[in-house]
């Protein structure tokens, strides 16, 4: 009955709801468990990244197909709130109408690609999102007048937000009630919000078509469901979560650029984080969000203390170079693909179940 | 195949003189010229670095992401190369220009093919027959590629020297038409030339082409495609090397980045010519040269996304490319 309002989809594994649970408590008192500026921003970043990824599985896992214009909803999602704030219009209405109309533009757009590409074959679809990701890329840096170009917008939020404000004169349990910590909660309950509704999606009939489709594209043909008009639903939904996503990265950052949220880095990270912690498990990519975020964090260093150890060796320095940290997240990741293609979470559930 | 006369499909032939003779009205024509030059020029490099991707992808079902990986190597072997070769390269004769050139072109196509061999070994060879494996693993593959590079030949961009004799340009018919890309032009005509003897004249070529129509028929007669697919992937990824050679010349400038930008014009290409066909390939890759060139001139602002509007029209046209290979 406990699990009814997931729609009965347990981690599947005591281990897995364990990790999951400690994430939920971390991210849910994060403030006050870690506090600090930098810490708390990595907890955002970790329920943002929860969202972005869990959109992403959506596609990848659950219905089988690879995009990479996953950061251009994102990036959409952020020019949709960032583009209203830095020209003046700061407020309330302003957030809601950047964010909502940023997701609906996603939708639009990932619909127009899905009718054009997954009519033909699903392979064209990565290739057009590519294609079209890298000219929003070029827009976004070329169209000066409204996204800024290269150094991106730089806006300030609504009062309530912004780090300045004040909610209590005195601190609870020593922290601060301001802004900060305002628009983490915001984040936080959006966050948890989206990620619970997409877990009602995923389990709902049309979710089970989704995951009909991926096993077995022909039958379900067959069985009557068009697979086009599936895909294309299950694409939009997916980007528009993606740019909701994106508008909480704009008011975490009071900044957007093209760096921020369109790199093909991040693109990257999101497909590391699901295929770490499980495609089509929704739950798996929640944890390989943290995983990475928190990598993130950490990895930087711990290459440079590399490249030094290695001092004067020939070649072993440009190898550990903090810059290079990419070259290490791409041979995780064919590592992953090779050994555990299910990912944490899915390993997990294999294993209970034997 | 259906009945002895299917009807022979001139529409996609069409469109190539079609583009060219609608630009003409726009422009005075020594423009034209140079433009119609320039187009086929970057078509021809173009040609080179897709035609591999489309073979690999028709014999065995792969679409390797990691394709620009090898066009990136290919351009920074030509740096090494020309970089060595720079008293050939400066030197006051054509020929002994043209020598560094292709010694550039020939080292090139032998580390990327060579490293597209170990590449197929290591990465492609697990994962065959699924497909969302492959896009995985491939665009794995190409971010470890190309930190690697950086990591031999540092981040900064790095300049080409272009041999003496390819920097400057001829007058013909009113119009400036620069040597190199003549040079670019000659040398893709002859790889076109070369292929299509292959694939048509050859034992080889039969089996590749029976392959990219039906894989399992091929196996049942006792062949083993594998060992096909792997020299089908060499030459691609030597192919990729060559017009990295050759792009990079082109640019004169080389960056980490230069692969994944032709990534996308070759994903283009092959989509509009129909994936796992080289005449297709041929026939768009300079369909999108010649575009890009006469939309860059009239209107740069529209050149951005002129290719894909290409690219969206031909699908709306015929959603499976202008020349379909037969199977499915």
């Amino acid at each position: 009955m406990r699990w009814r309002i997931v729609s009965g989809d347990r981690p599947g594994h005591p281990v897995a709801t364990a990790l999951l649970l400690v994430l939920l408590v971390a991210l849910a008192f994060a403030p006050f468990l870690f506090p600090g500026t930098r810490s708390v921003a990595a907890a955002a970043r970790i329920c943002i990244f929860i969202v972005l990824a869990a959109s992403y599985d959506i596609l990848l896992g659950y219905t089988g197909i690879v995009s990479f214009a996953h950061t251009m909803f994102f990036a959409i999602g952020a020019y949709g709130v960032a583009i209203p704030l830095a020209n003046g219009w700061i407020g309330w209405d302003a957030v809601l109408a950047g964010g909502l109309g940023g997701a609906a533009l996603a939708a639009g757009i990932a619909a127009a690609i899905g009718l054009l590409s997954l009519r033909v074959r699903k392979i064209f679809f990565s290739m057009i999102t590519l294609a079209v990701a890298s000219l929003a890329q070029l827009l976004a840096t070329q169209w000066r007048d409204i996204t800024g170009g290269e150094d991106g917008l730089t806006f300030s939020l609504p009062r309530i937000l912004s780090p300045a404000f004040r909610l209590l004169s005195d601190p609870v349990l020593g922290v601060r009630i301001d802004g900060r910590l305002i628009t983490y909660y915001l984040i936080f309950a959006v966050s948890l919000a989206l990620f619970w509704l997409m877990l009602r999606i995923v389990n709902s009939p049309f979710g089970r078509v989704l995951q009909a489709i991926r096993e077995n594209e022909f039958r379900a043909e067959a069985l009557g469901y068009r697979t086009i008009v599936y895909r294309t639903l299950a694409s939009a939904l997916s980007a528009g979560m993606a740019a909701i996503a994106g508008a909480l990265m704009a008011l975490l950052l009071r900044y957007n650029g093209p760096e921020a949220t369109m790199s093909f880095a991040i693109m990257v990270d999101v497909l590391l984080m699901v295929v770490i912690g499980g495609m089509g498990t929704l739950y798996g990519p929640a944890l390989g969000a943290a995983v990475i975020v928190l990598a993130q964090y950490y990895l930087q260093p711990g290459l440079q203390a590399l490249s030094d150890a290695a001092g004067a060796l020939p070649l072993l320095p440009a190898l550990f170079h903090p810059d290079r940290w990419l070259l290490w997240l791409g041979v995780l990741f064919i590592l992953i693909v090779y050994f555990l293609p299910a990912g944490i979470v899915g390993s997990l559930r294999r294993r209970s179940r034997a | 195949m259906t009945g002895a006369k299917a009807r022979p499909d001139w529409a996609p032939y069409l469109v190539l003189p079609v583009v060219a003779v609608l630009a003409l009205p726009a422009m005075a024509f020594p423009t034209w010229l140079t433009l119609t030059v320039a187009g086929a020029a970057m078509g021809m490099m173009l040609f080179l670095m897709a035609s591999g991707l489309t073979l690999i992808f028709g014999l065995m079902d792969v679409l390797n992401f990691a394709h620009g990986a090898f066009i990136t190597l290919g351009a920074y072997v030509a740096v090494s190369v020309l970089g060595r070769l720079a008293g050939l390269g400066a030197a006051d004769s054509v020929m002994l220009n043209l020598i560094a050139l292709a010694a550039a072109v020939l080292v090139a196509a032998c580390v990327s093919g060579a490293v597209g061999w170990a590449f197929e070994r290591v990465i492609i060879r697990r994962v065959y027959g699924s497909h969302l494996q492959q896009i995985l693993i491939t665009v794995g593959g190409l971010i470890v590629a190309q930190q690697l590079v950086i990591v031999l030949w540092g981040p900064q961009p790095l300049q080409i020297p272009k041999p003496a004799a390819l920097r400057g340009s001829f007058i013909a018919g009113g119009a400036a038409i620069e040597a190199y890309r003549m040079v670019a032009v000659a040398l893709g005509l002859l790889i076109f030339l070369a292929m299509h003897l292959v694939l048509n004249r050859t034992r080889i070529g039969l089996l590749v082409r029976a392959g990219v129509e039906n894989r399992e028929m091929v196996e049942a007669l006792g062949y083993r495609i594998r060992r096909l697919f792997v020299g089908v992937f060499v030459a691609g990824t030597a192919l990729a090397g060559i017009g990295g050679v050759m792009w990079g010349v082109y640019q004169e400038i080389v960056t980490p980045a230069i692969g994944d930008e032709m990534t996308i014009l070759i994903f283009i290409v092959i989509i509009i010519g129909g994936l796992g066909s080289v005449t297709g390939c041929f026939a768009s890759a300079i369909l999108v040269g010649l575009t890009a060139n006469y939309v860059g001139y009239l209107s740069p602002k529209l050149a951005l996304g002129c290719n894909i509007a290409l690219m969206v029209a031909v699908l709306l046209w015929r959603p499976r490319g202008l020349f379909p290979v037969a199977k499915q």
